[in-house]
């Protein structure tokens, strides 16, 4: 099971490589239609984004080098307020099923930019060891971009307040990470979650 | 395609780098580079400075601008509120520099579509392939008897933010306590729709905890305004709106709103119906396109109609009128109207350029207003083309404002991501 996950993953990797390599294999992927191309929808999200979706901060999210399919999932759920959503939910249902796959595309070949955020360096060392020890097996390289939502770098109050609405029940949980998570407040208490983001945070 | 599709393409490809950025730029075979002047260091202007270069580095971009830094109005209500000082509101163009744009202070003057030239105050002449103009809005003076421009100097508009927004800022912090602080509202259109009403809670925010006994009072010619419910709804719960010792009062055009003149000596605004003395007063002007747009003959009454498909203008071929001072409905003139114009028409003019067809434009809208410490919303638009009608239009069922009655840290959360919104607008189209 982990040695087929993997296999996935690397050819996932190796497919965003070569589309990387041959802007012509991008285009291609996306179904044909007429309407705006994939790169003129992504230009529009900039403004709160960041630039190719590296955010400037404080909270709006970084979505450069974002999973396609994390991308495609968060869209959907979004369309159908199934997220605590302030802005998003209005905005993704604007968006047709081929649009938001091109969208997707386009983020995944952006190279995420990093800034620094002010953080709490002995909670943060904390929150490694949680992270290792709970989180690290989906949210592999520190919650580097990969196929479970990028975490490392990510803007500390968005963290907040994902996991705040994960914890009141207001979005759905991954697969396994509830379990997770609470593993991880059984072993710190209160202060598992802020570690965990924390840590997060103090990425560069 | 895109940038790092280039600069991967390029680095891998070694010492073949030169061969396939020639191949992949038609426009630095055809010899020397093309040029495109930018008129208007504002959101639109540099949005389309960056952009141009991005989408094509061998461009000659110059961007002409009056001032040397760029100081936004959107969050300059802040500024009132004493939440933000204006130096936060304030950057330099190296952002752009570094993009590669050559950036000028001078102050352009004359257009002509013809010789394809820009001229400048300080007499220096520019010749453009493509010209990008996006200067703003103007004033109508005279609309409002004894309002012009050297009276506000005194009774400010604060409608650019700048040494404006220190003087009112000023005003309100020397206004006594219990006094009254007028806003009068423009008609529409005009920059930034729901501003005044932002601008309203602002000082309302400001006035709860220095003057608790001040009040705010909007004198406006219109029946309506943008997110109106939502202002309701935070006025209500924040500012006591609606109830005797209301701190907000709004006056319609219906109930007589509409300022006709003003004493500035008393700072007494005569409407309709009856006077209206404040101790501070704030005149939002009616708006036009700025001076320049008048100048270049890209008008057709106030505003500047373009082909919507590329924001070129219909008056003038090559000249690209992006932002306030074009005619887009049915997006508002907003500062992420005008970000998202912006690389529709440099995507265009890097397409013509090329010899090819501009494709399909996208554009979107969002927009903040912070009504209280805790109490954020927004207005979202996504939208395409009607090429039949040559007009913007929402894409059904998306967009539209925060929901009415939001839990309190919804409105929170508002508050931060108008914060990012701001941080973001400036990284797009400067840094």
């Amino acid at each position: 099971m982990q040695r087929d996950d993997t296999m996935t993953k690397h050819v996932r990797y190796l497919l965003l490589t070569t589309m990387t390599l041959l802007p012509g294999a991008a285009m291609a992927a996306a179904p044909a239609a007429a309407g705006p191309s994939a790169e003129a929808l992504a230009f529009t999200c900039a403004g709160c984004h960041g630039t190719d979706g590296s955010s400037a901060g404080p909270s709006i999210p970084s979505i450069a080098g974002m999973d396609p399919e994390v991308f495609i999932d968060v869209m959907r759920a979004y369309q159908s307020d199934q997220h605590n959503s302030t802005i998003m939910n209005r905005i993704a249902k604007g968006y047709s099923d081929a649009q938001i796959e091109g969208m997707a595309w386009f983020f995944a070949r952006q190279r995420l930019h990093l800034r620094p955020q002010p953080h709490d360096t002995a909670l943060a060392a904390r929150g490694a060891e949680l992270h290792e020890k709970h989180c690290e097996k989906c949210h592999e390289n520190g919650g580097r971009p990969g196929d479970a939502g990028t975490l490392a770098g990510q803007w500390m109050p968005y963290l907040e307040y994902t996991m705040a609405d994960f914890l009141a029940g207001k979005r759905e949980w991954p697969r396994k990470m509830k379990r997770k998570v609470d593993a991880a407040i059984e072993e710190e208490g209160e202060q598992a979650v802020p570690a965990l983001i924390h840590y997060y945070g103090s990425q560069q | 395609m895109t940038h790092i599709d280039r600069r991967a393409f390029i680095r891998l490809a070694g010492g073949a780098a030169v061969l396939g950025a020639t191949l992949g730029f038609p426009s630095l075979a055809l010899g020397a580079p093309r040029r495109v002047v930018v008129v208007g260091g504002g959101v639109g202007g540099c949005t389309a400075a960056k952009y141009l270069r991005k989408f094509d580095p061998n461009l000659a971009v110059t961007l002409i601008e009056t001032h040397p830094t760029y100081t936004s109005c959107f969050m300059s209500n802040e500024v009132l509120s004493g939440d933000r000082t204006l130096e936060s509101l304030t950057f330099d163009y190296d952002g752009l520099r570094r993009h590669g744009v050559e950036v000028v202070i001078d102050h352009v003057t004359a257009i002509d579509p013809v010789q394809k030239t820009v001229r400048t105050a300080g007499g220096n002449q520019f010749g453009y392939d493509a010209c990008v103009v996006s200067p703003g809005v103007g004033f109508k003076w005279g609309a409002i008897e004894g309002y012009d421009e050297e009276v506000a100097e005194t009774i400010p508009h604060a409608w650019y933010a700048g040494p404006q927004t220190r003087i009112l800022r000023r005003q309100l912090e020397a206004m006594p306590e219990g006094g009254t602080v007028i806003i009068a509202a423009p008609p529409n259109p005009f920059k930034c729709p729901p501003g005044p009403y932002e601008r309203a809670s602002q000082i309302a925010m400001y006035c709860k905890h220095h003057k608790p006994r001040a009040k705010v009072i909007i004198l406006d010619p219109k029946d309506a305004f943008s997110k109106q419910g939502l202002y309701i709804e935070g006025w209500t719960q924040l500012y006591g709106y609606g109830g005797d010792n209301s701190m907000i009062e709004w006056v319609s055009g219906a109930a007589g709103g509409e300022v006709e003149s003003l004493d500035p000596g008393t700072r007494t605004l005569q409407t309709f119906v009856e006077e209206f003395r404040g101790d501070v007063v704030n005149i939002i002007p009616a708006q036009k396109a700025g001076a320049i747009a008048f100048a270049a003959d890209l008008v057709e009454g106030d505003w500047c109609p373009v082909d919507k498909r590329t924001f070129e203008s219909t008056r003038h071929k090559d000249i690209y009128v992006l932002g306030d001072a074009s005619s887009a409905a049915k997006m508002p003139k907003s500062a992420y109207a005008a970000n998202s114009q912006a690389k529709v028409a440099a995507a265009a003019i890097v397409d013509r350029f090329n010899g090819r067809e501009p494709g399909e434009p996208t554009f979107t809208n969002t927009c903040y207003s912070i009504l209280g410490e805790e109490f954020g919303i927004s207005v979202a638009g996504v939208y395409h083309l009607d090429a039949a009608n040559n007009s913007i239009e929402e894409i059904p069922n998306s967009g539209g404002v925060s929901p009415a009655n939001a839990s309190p840290e919804l409105r929170k959360r508002e508050v931060s991501y108008a914060h990012s919104w701001f941080r973001n607008v400036i990284n797009d189209m400067m840094e």
